[in-house]
């Protein structure tokens, strides 16, 4: 009982230790963080907005709006 | 050129721009994962140190290049939904069970067994950390799997039916999506294509040490593994890639006929092993589509159809409706000017649905819904105004192909000489020319990597689903300069993480042994 209460603690033990003793560097570290920060806090947020999700409430508003575009875009020249 | 086009346009680049970005990444991790792990089996059945710093030092290596690529590819899903959002909800069931199981095992696998396999060493049994070193390897290729199998469904769209209510393609047949020959020889031939890449890096890696007299003797054991990988590799590279151009012949041939600068095809067709195209030619005219050529008799036919007799149609053959079956003969098919008809007719077949669907008139919608389905094969072409449109760019896509073929032969070679000097002749390690060769060659095999894709996503414009749906169709209602700024965004903070990230790499090769 008491090993399988402390399993979380050992899978994050096992985790911390192994960054602790990583020997690449912390420059690594710092580009793979700067990487994740930008792609899902600056990209994501205020590039990437997933347009029909924010746009429309329903799957029904959204399969519309998809079929309203597709019907407008075979009326118009490229 | 209107605003809809630059949006076009400029969503394709970015597109294109991070797609060529993540794969620097991972066909290096697909083929240094399996690397490592012959190199750790020889540690876990000899026991030898000199196995085990040799394992240490790839895996290092490894390392860096999965945390340099992690998340890259999640911005293509990003672009999914902001820049391709009609097609996004069109595929979204097909596209999003592939995706999904690829989320979770790339989640599950490899986030646990790359943790026992860096952080493991001493804390789990030698048998359990190999274990764990393979099974890596196994999670990325199955996280390659289910990717690929999306990419080869654009490609060749089977296993769904349209529901004009839901506007999505509703995934009827998931083993027909899963296992279709595109997705089966795609999947092989990146594979395979990631052990070409990653044999070529650790050889030039060892050239680069060997000239640095840094890890010699680890250098050398490390060509030998890399060697008999590359040619493995290769070997598979050549099957899976004479597969799937016998798909393109079946499925695309616009693609091939645009590879191979064919617009008017024959029966026993030559295949082109070196040209210069005529960058004025168009289908249109009766130019020579060459200013130069070096062409191998009956090539094309052959592989197309493994037939040196066998009818290859060119550009102005599928246009005209000029197709070949299985067996390699001529066939009169649907021309393009009939497709484009019929593509129009089920868009007009949409229409009176959507009237329907808004008067709730059932039996309208029925009615419309049949009539949708009866042209619905020729969707896409619905979009086009003339044939011309179809063509994909002719040049892109000859030269892509004949760079990834010219450097493939380039690497065949390569390998070859290198794993038989690793045994033979190891004084040639030693001479600077081949060391510079070895390095070199590491610039060419990530070339003729990104050049197959080019040839792939190119050759089949101008649709993002084959037949179904153009790229015109497919892009969201969004203002160019928004494209525009993020594209310049997005190459200029990546272009220097990847800078930032390269240094990394190269110290890390330099750093002296422990």
């Amino acid at each position: 009982m008491n090993r399988r209460r402390n399993i979380p603690a050992r899978i994050a033990g096992f985790y911390i230790d192994g960054f602790r003793s990583m020997t690449v560097g912390k420059k690594l570290w710092a580009i793979i963080i700067i990487k994740l920060i930008f792609i899902f806090l600056v990209m994501k947020l205020f590039f990437f907005p997933d347009i029909l999700q924010r746009d429309y409430s329903t799957d029904d508003e959204r399969a519309g709006a998809v079929r309203e575009a597709l019907i407008d875009r075979s009326r118009q020249q490229p | 050129m209107n605003d809809l086009m630059t949006v076009v346009d400029w969503s394709r680049g970015l597109f294109a721009l991070t797609a060529m970005y993540h794969w620097l990444f991972v066909p290096l991790t697909l083929g240094l994962s399996v690397i490592v792990g012959i190199m750790e089996t020889i540690y876990y059945r000899t026991k030898s140190q000199e196995w085990l710093k040799a394992t240490k030092f790839w895996m290092t290596l490894f390392g860096i290049n999965f945390a340099m690529g992690v998340a890259t590819g999640i911005i293509l899903e990003f672009e999914f939904g902001t820049n391709w959002s009609n097609y996004s909800w069109f595929v979204g069931d097909i596209f999003g069970a592939p995706l999904a199981i690829e989320g979770l095992l790339a989640f599950f696998m490899e986030a646990t067994f790359i943790a026992i396999m860096f952080f493991g060493w001493n804390k789990v049994s030698a048998g359990f950390h190999l274990a764990s070193t393979w099974l890596t390897t196994i999670g990325a290729s199955i996280s390659a799997l289910w990717i690929l199998v999306a990419n080869a469904w654009m490609q060749y769209p089977v296993g769904m039916e349209f529901d004009p209510a839901q506007m999505r393609n509703v995934m009827d047949n998931f083993w027909a999506v899963a296992f279709s020959p595109v997705a089966v020889h795609k999947f092989l031939h990146a594979v395979f294509d990631g052990w070409v890449l990653a044999a070529v890096f650790v050889m030039g890696v060892s050239a680069y040490l060997i000239m640095r007299g840094k890890r010699r003797e680890m250098a050398m054991r490390s060509v030998k593994v890399a060697g008999w990988t590359g040619a493995a590799g290769m070997l598979l590279t050549l099957w899976s890639g004479d597969s799937s151009a016998v798909d393109v012949a079946r499925v695309q041939p616009m693609k091939l006929a645009a590879m191979e600068g064919l617009y008017d095809g024959s029966c026993g067709e030559e295949i082109v092993a070196f040209g210069i195209l005529d960058p004025s030619k168009t289908h249109k005219d009766d130019k020579d589509p060459f200013i130069m050529k070096i062409a191998i008799p009956y090539g094309l036919s052959i592989l197309a159809n493994h037939d040196m007799d066998s009818y290859v149609p060119g550009i102005n053959d599928l246009i005209a409706g000029r197709s070949m079956n299985a067996e390699g003969d001529t066939i009169d098919t649907v021309s393009y000017a009939e497709r484009i008809a019929m593509g129009k007719k089920s868009h007009e077949a949409l229409r009176q649905f959507d009237r329907a669907l808004a008067e709730g008139d059932t039996a309208g919608m029925e009615a419309a819904r049949a009539g949708i389905k009866e042209n619905y094969p020729y969707f896409g072409y619905g979009y086009l105004e003339s044939a011309d449109e179809a063509v994909p760019p002719v040049g892109i896509t000859f030269y892509s192909f004949h760079i990834m073929v010219l450097a493939g032969g380039y690497l065949t070679l390569f390998i070859a000489i290198a794993l038989w000097s690793a045994y033979k002749r190891r004084r040639l390690w030693e001479a600077r020319w081949w060391q510079w060769v070895a390095m070199l060659s590491v610039a060419v095999v990530w070339i003729c990597s990104e050049a197959g894709w080019v040839t792939a996503e190119v050759g089949r414009q101008p649709w993002i689903i084959q037949d179904l749906m153009p790229a015109r169709a497919a892009i969201s209602a969004i203002p160019s300069g928004s494209v525009i700024i993020t594209f310049v965004l997005f190459a200029a903070v990546f272009t220097a993480l990847l800078a930032a990230e390269a240094v990394i790499m190269v110290k890390q090769i330099n750093k002296e042994e422990e």
